[in-house]
């Protein structure tokens, strides 16, 4: 059901963990749902720095929120912006159909925690 | 070779090999349509005669009150729309639970495009369907009920003659119809001990074939067959009979009963271990369903934070096969209808996992899991936002 690089990333997720002094933290998903993903970003001059993700779901919610990590650590935030959720599946060699919905946030909660970055800056400059 | 632990019979069981040993003839030997006159036709006939003798004496009724059906999915879906359109003219009232399995599920709502009305009844927070409460359902319009005899997620056992009493004390017409197609290899059933009109197996739950099950109709029942065709099992349910499965059905059958309070046994203490020891090892793990009325062989746990797929995707890297109740096991985005009908909160319920342990599984099995799911649940638990929350 899933491709052997889902599988690669579920049982070895790249990044997992937080950041304390995160520049900006992306929340995704909901329990009820059985999908919830939070995205931590370090940003250093306009790039992502470091990235940590931390997941509660089934195999492509922890696939996805490693893959994006790895797609996007050392990115411009305008390039992270660019990153879909589809994106993200093709990046996985594809999803099963029914997970594309459910499970697939994970460029989602990046563009939250880029937003929060952005916000956070932006009233700091204001 | 990776180590298999099958840890899933409630999903299926393999074939008992005396079971297979009978049924081996009917394929290329003896493999005349038992409708014919000759002799190998004869052959089929006098085992499926044979066969339906045995499956009649398990569950104490007459050979002409059993029909073979191709699983239990088919005896529920022809128990409750045989019933139902029969009885039309006396009411159009049907009462079920809200945990059954989605053979009665959905065939109760399919019934509601006919215009009948439904009654899903609440459990309790064990998955329990409580006597008085199927008591107060019944209405005059009332013309079926359809409870099941045990839970096939959580094991629940019901108090099924306590059910069959309040029924036909208020009306010994409405008919009561059980999917024991869970319960079969651990529960008698036989039917005027459970005092069921009607019930449900399935031969592939208790080392039986798949494709094959039966639907007892007790006499006089009010009965429209579903399926037409050639006048097989006495005009209820057309189709040349599947002779080599039913043969093998009849022999799993015989040998789950005659056997059942040994594999009882073996199930409860391994069951038991299994339990007692997650419950001890793994905090914030938390049993489903109910502490003592339960199919021997189940054990369901919920752990919190994690979500149930990506457990069982852990263990089946260990070769470790078993269920769970989360959305993404299921169609639907939603966590398992029983747990949420039991009143389990929905991220507890997305972190269920069903163990069913059967006939071959050994104390290294248990011990074998035992050594691995605290761990899985501890490195889930380590990347899960939820654990960090609280």
């Amino acid at each position: 059901m899933y491709t052997d690089l889902v599988m690669d990333h579920f049982s070895n997720p790249r990044n997992v963990g937080t950041i304390a002094d995160a520049d900006g933290v992306g929340l995704e998903g909901n329990p009820v749902c059985g999908d919830l993903m939070k995205i931590f970003i370090k940003v250093k001059e306009d790039r992502i720095d470091d990235i940590k993700f931390q997941t509660f779901g089934c195999g492509a919610a922890i696939a996805t929120s490693s893959m994006v990590t790895e797609m996007v650590k050392g990115k411009t935030l305008d390039e992270a912006m660019t990153i879909t959720n589809r994106k993200v599946a093709e990046a996985l060699g594809g999803l099963p159909s029914q997970k594309m919905h459910c499970s697939n946030l994970a460029a989602d909660a990046l563009h939250k925690a880029i937003e929060d970055y952005r916000t956070k800056t932006a009233a700091v400059a204001g | 070779m990776q180590r298999v632990v099958y840890l899933d019979h409630a999903a299926t069981t393999p074939v008992h090999p005396k079971a297979l040993e009978a049924m081996l003839p009917f394929f290329s030997e003896s493999y005349g349509n038992p409708s014919s006159i000759y002799a190998i036709a004869r052959e089929a006939r006098k085992a499926l005669d044979g066969a339906r003798e045995s499956v009649a004496g398990i569950l104490g009724c007459k050979p002409n009150e059993v029909i073979f059906t191709s699983g239990g999915t088919e005896s529920d879906n022809t128990a409750i729309k045989g019933v139902a359109f029969a009885a039309k003219s006396g009411g159009n009232h049907i009462i079920t639970s809200s945990t059954e399995h989605h053979a009665v599920l959905h065939t109760c709502q399919f019934m509601e495009k006919f215009g009948f009305e439904v009654t899903y009844l609440p459990v309790d927070r064990f998955g329990m369907v409580d006597p008085a409460d199927v008591e107060r359902a019944i209405t005059d319009k009332t013309v079926l009920v359809t409870i099941m005899t045990a839970n096939n997620e959580v094991g629940t056992i019901n108090p099924i003659a306590d059910i069959a009493k309040v029924i036909k004390n208020k009306n010994k017409h409405i008919v009561f119809h059980t999917d024991a197609v869970q319960a079969a290899g651990s529960v008698d059933i036989a039917v005027d001990h459970l005092g069921v009109d009607m019930l449900s197996l399935s031969a592939h739950k208790f080392y039986g074939p798949k494709g094959i099950g039966v639907l007892y109709v007790r006499r006089a029942t009010p009965f429209l067959p579903q399926q037409q065709g050639g006048g097989q099992e006495r005009n209820r349910r057309a189709g040349t009979e599947s002779v080599a499965t039913i043969v093998g059905m009849a022999k799993a059958l015989e040998i789950a009963a005659t056997g059942r309070e040994e594999y009882n046994r073996h199930c409860q203490r391994l069951r038991d271990r299994l339990i007692e020891s997650i419950l001890s090892r793994i905090e914030r793990s938390y049993l489903n369903g109910h502490p003592t009325q339960r199919l021997a062989n189940n054990a369901n746990l919920s752990f919190e934070y994690v979500e149930g797929e990506s457990i069982l995707l852990n263990l089946d890297m260990l070769g470790i096969a078993c269920s769970s109740g989360s959305a993404c096991t299921s169609a639907s985005l939603e966590p398992s209808h029983v747990l949420m009908a039991m009143g389990v909160p929905v991220e507890i319920a997305h972190g269920s996992l069903r163990l069913t342990v059967g006939s071959k599984t050994t104390d290294e099995d248990v011990d074998y899991v035992l050594s691995h799911l605290p761990g899985i649940i501890q490195k889930l638990r380590a990347m899960s936002p939820l654990a960090e929350v609280r």
